[in-house]
């Protein structure tokens, strides 16, 4: 397989809150309804309208991957993911406690730590998510439109400080 | 599974729990939700049970479906005998609750009894207890809910709570979650007050097995795509239900300073662009919201913008807002709608009682049945957006003489008001008409009329009556799952073919509301959304049980039925004014002033109307009375209720 250079984008202002993305995550993987089996979780400030869905960052550098004890996190370039592999994790949840992210799952139901895999190239998050909350892009392309958001407030704000200089007194 | 979750008899005099399994034979004859509620309610009530005392049963509950992998089950219901009508209480609510409830263990409450001092209920994987709620009483809903979290650590807690309203016994305060969710209708607020009980709140992680997961994740992506695919759920998405005030307003649907018009002329303030706007100033461009699992995201998130509320959050608001403090009470500032809003969200109280409430002691104070003495010197005429905000906090309080009698509700208010005050109440068995009027619409006034708590449009509201489609589209969906070939009708002005249209919803959002699916997913406002045809399909990935189209909606007539049989039992009959299936004198009396070419001049005409009543009761096989035939009960399997399965 030709290396996949996708990655989960999340632009958090579109979130309507409503954790579908949870509820397939774990029918998925699982089989199972339960968000604490979620590899993605909205965390929400209800009185601030604020929803912000919170999943793995496939880190080039993971923190996961430098502390596991045992070396059950690898790097798998072709999926361009982090991944544990369960015949050699031991459980001791140092991956959980390193994440800065909290991305890095655990549940006590089946005890065993659970990270996002990109469903194998086909998130189902971004599946269901009508809104665009979370999106499956080009990893080249991550930043543009985010540059493109800048730019336009920068030249905003300078023809606004333009118009007040203008009519300065 | 689904179906392992449980049910919970809590008593709140004596402190005793017990958990039962939920049988599969119980679920196959009432699925769950609301249609197993009202057989729990027949069940756990005596005739004549006083709403307010300790023998009330308060039920609270999730479908069948809840939390499983379908679209939208984020639906809870909770009933009891109503204080507000004296018959059937029931409400249905979106946010979170009942999902967490699910994953805690559980999909139906039972609370009866009374606790000696303010309590809540925390249900946390599989356990319950009832804590000391003194901390938590006089707080306002959304204070009520974080004081919780902060006093369990845990902010993933979801709970259903009551605000002041409830605690002051106001007969028509609400159960409210998260900001705004609401079981509005006939004071279920009320009820958990005089239980002294504040809160339920739940926090679960016990898996939900679904049986079939890989089909029931494709099966839901199709169900999503269907819904999100039509206009009408993505004008939801976008603009709210306020779309829908503003589409019947400028038709002439809605009624206005109480009953008078049936249109608020020069409401440019409140119209839903201009409410949208105002969402997109105070929370940026991307302000809707969704309930669990739903991609249809029907509301807003706002900051009032102005006024004593400046810069208060809130969601919302709903159509119901609009109509309940714009048109009904005449005023025409957003300010106003979204500050009344805000209020009735805070204190715990329906939207549309309390706007109704205002609006008829408005059109009492102008005739002058209610004298200025008596509002405490309050100009109540209809357009004074202070005295309504200022009505909305006396209410809650129960200050005044006014606000306290308002409180008590419609019926008895008329009581201690007097004179001919019951005239004016637009109400149906106690309880208040939304915003909208029906007079040029024989189909939706036979669906207030006859629906089971009271006037409602949630209950059985052919809306799709409005959109003028063709006979065959109509007759397509109103043959299924049942073949039906008697008259039916594009033309809402129509008396024809209503009553059918009318039962056929009755059990479409029966269903719905004991599968757990929010109306918006169903054939309410979309001609094209899922029904009885798609529902098996949905059951059987997420649950594993077998149903067919016809069965489901068997079960539906027969959970209306339990509705039926326990307003009967607590003295619904057919023609009188307070308890019965009639529409109050105006509807027949006074033509529709204003509105389009097919509304202005219309009424309804009582000599069909009350033939549209026989041929419903015809459909749900009642008498000429509203009795049930013998044979309807041995047909639904219920001539032996109550007969405590559960």
């Amino acid at each position: 397989m030709e290396s996949n250079g996708k990655v989960l984008l999340i632009n958090h202002e579109k979130c309507t809150g409503c954790r579908l993305c949870e509820q397939v995550c774990a029918v998925k993987h699982d089989g199972i309804s339960n968000p604490t089996r979620s590899r993605i979780r909205v965390m929400k400030w209800e009185m601030e309208g604020l929803y912000i869905p919170m999943s793995c960052q496939q880190c080039q550098d993971a923190p996961c991957l430098t502390g596991c004890p045992v070396g059950a996190i690898a790097r798998n370039e072709t999926m361009n993911r982090v991944e544990v592999d369960y015949d050699i994790c031991i459980g001791c949840r140092t991956c959980v406690s390193v994440c800065p992210f909290g991305a890095m799952n655990y549940n006590v139901i089946d005890r065993k730590v659970a990270k996002c895999d990109l469903c194998d190239g086909e998130p189902q998050c971004v599946r269901f998510c009508e809104v665009k909350a979370v999106e499956y892009v080009d990893g080249g392309d991550v930043s543009i439109e985010k540059k493109r958001h800048a730019a336009l407030r920068l030249s905003m704000a300078s023809k606004q400080a333009a118009a007040l200089d203008e009519h300065a007194v | 599974m689904a179906l392992d979750r449980k049910i919970a008899y809590i008593n709140l005099t004596t402190g005793d729990i017990k958990v039962k399994p939920i049988p599969i034979e119980v679920r196959k004859k009432f699925l769950g939700g609301r249609g197993l509620d009202a057989y729990l309610l027949l069940n756990h009530t005596e005739q004549g049970c006083d709403p307010i005392g300790p023998d009330n049963a308060l039920i609270v509950s999730g479908g069948i479906l809840t939390a499983t992998c379908a679209s939208a089950t984020a639906r809870t219901h909770v009933m009891a005998k109503s204080p507000l009508t004296g018959l059937l209480g029931s409400c249905n609510m979106g946010g979170f609750f009942a999902p967490e409830m699910a994953w805690a263990g559980f999909h139906h409450l039972v609370i009866k009894g009374k606790a000696k001092k303010p309590v809540y209920i925390y249900i946390h994987n599989g356990e319950i207890e009832i804590r000391d709620a003194a901390n938590l009483w006089g707080k306002t809903v959304t204070d009520t809910q974080w004081a919780i979290r902060e006093e369990l650590d845990d902010e993933e807690v979801k709970s259903l709570v009551i605000g002041p309203a409830g605690e002051n016994l106001v007969a028509f305060a609400n159960v409210m979650t998260g900001i705004k969710n609401a079981g509005g209708r006939t004071g279920m607020g009320c009820v958990l007050g005089s239980k002294n009980l504040k809160a339920i709140a739940c926090r679960g992680t016990m898996d939900i097995k679904i049986a079939h997961p890989v089909e029931a994740l494709e099966y839901n992506k199709r169900f999503i795509d269907q819904i999100t695919g039509a206009k009408v759920s993505q004008t939801q998405g976008t603009l709210g239900t306020p779309f829908i005030w503003g589409a019947t307003n400028s038709w002439g649907g809605v009624r206005t300073e109480n009953f008078r018009y049936n249109q608020l002329e020069y409401a440019d303030d409140i119209e839903p662009e201009r409410i949208d706007e105002i969402a997109t100033e105070t929370m940026g461009p991307y302000h809707m919201a969704g309930c669990y699992g739903c991609q249809v995201h029907c509301r807003a998130q706002y900051k009032i913008p102005s006024g004593k509320y400046k810069g208060k959050y809130d969601e919302g608001p709903e159509y119901t807002s609009q109509g309940a403090f714009g048109g009904e009470v005449g005023c025409r500032s957003a300010e106003t709608v979204l500050a009344g809003n805000h209020l009735v969200d805070q204190f715990g109280m329906d939207n549309l009682e309390t706007g109704s409430m205002i609006a008829w002691a408005m059109e009492m104070y102008e005739e002058g049945i209610i004298t200025p003495e008596q509002t405490d010197g309050i100009d109540l005429r209809f357009g004074n957006d202070e005295a309504v905000l200022e009505m909305i906090e006396r209410i809650c309080y129960r200050k005044g003489w006014l606000g306290d009698v308002l409180a008590k509700g419609g019926i008895p208010a008329s009581e201690d008001v007097g004179k001919n005050s019951f005239d004016y109440l637009i109400q149906v068995k106690g309880m208040a008409n939304l915003h909208s009027d029906e007079r040029a619409t024989p189909g939706l006034a036979l669906n207030i009329a006859t629906s089971s708590r009271g006037s409602d449009h949630l209950r059985s509201r052919p809306a799709i009556d409005l959109y003028h489609l063709p006979e065959k589209v109509l007759r397509k969906i109103y043959s299924t799952p049942v073949p039906y070939d008697g008259p039916l009708s594009s033309e809402h002005t129509e008396y024809i073919g209503k009553p059918w249209q009318v039962f056929w919803q009755e059990n479409c959002y029966m269903a719905v509301d004991s599968l757990g699916i929010c109306k918006y997913h169903t054939t309410f406002l979309g001609a094209t959304l899922p029904n009885f045809e798609d529902w098996p399909t949905v059951l059987y990935y997420n649950t594993g049980l077998e149903f067919t189209p016809e069965e489901i909606w068997q079960i539906a007539r027969r959970n209306n039925m339990l509705e039926r049989l326990f307003n009967l039992r607590e003295g619904l009959t057919r023609n009188d004014p307070k308890k019965g299936d009639v529409l109050n004198h105006r509807y027949h009396d006074e033509p529709c002033k204003r509105g389009a070419i097919d509304v202005i001049g219309r009424y309804i005409d009582k000599e069909k109307f009350d033939v549209m009543v026989d041929e419903f009761y015809e459909h749900k096989g009642l008498d000429k009375n509203g009795i049930p035939k013998k044979k309807t009960l041995i047909e639904l399997g219920l001539e032996n209720e109550p007969s405590h399965m559960l």
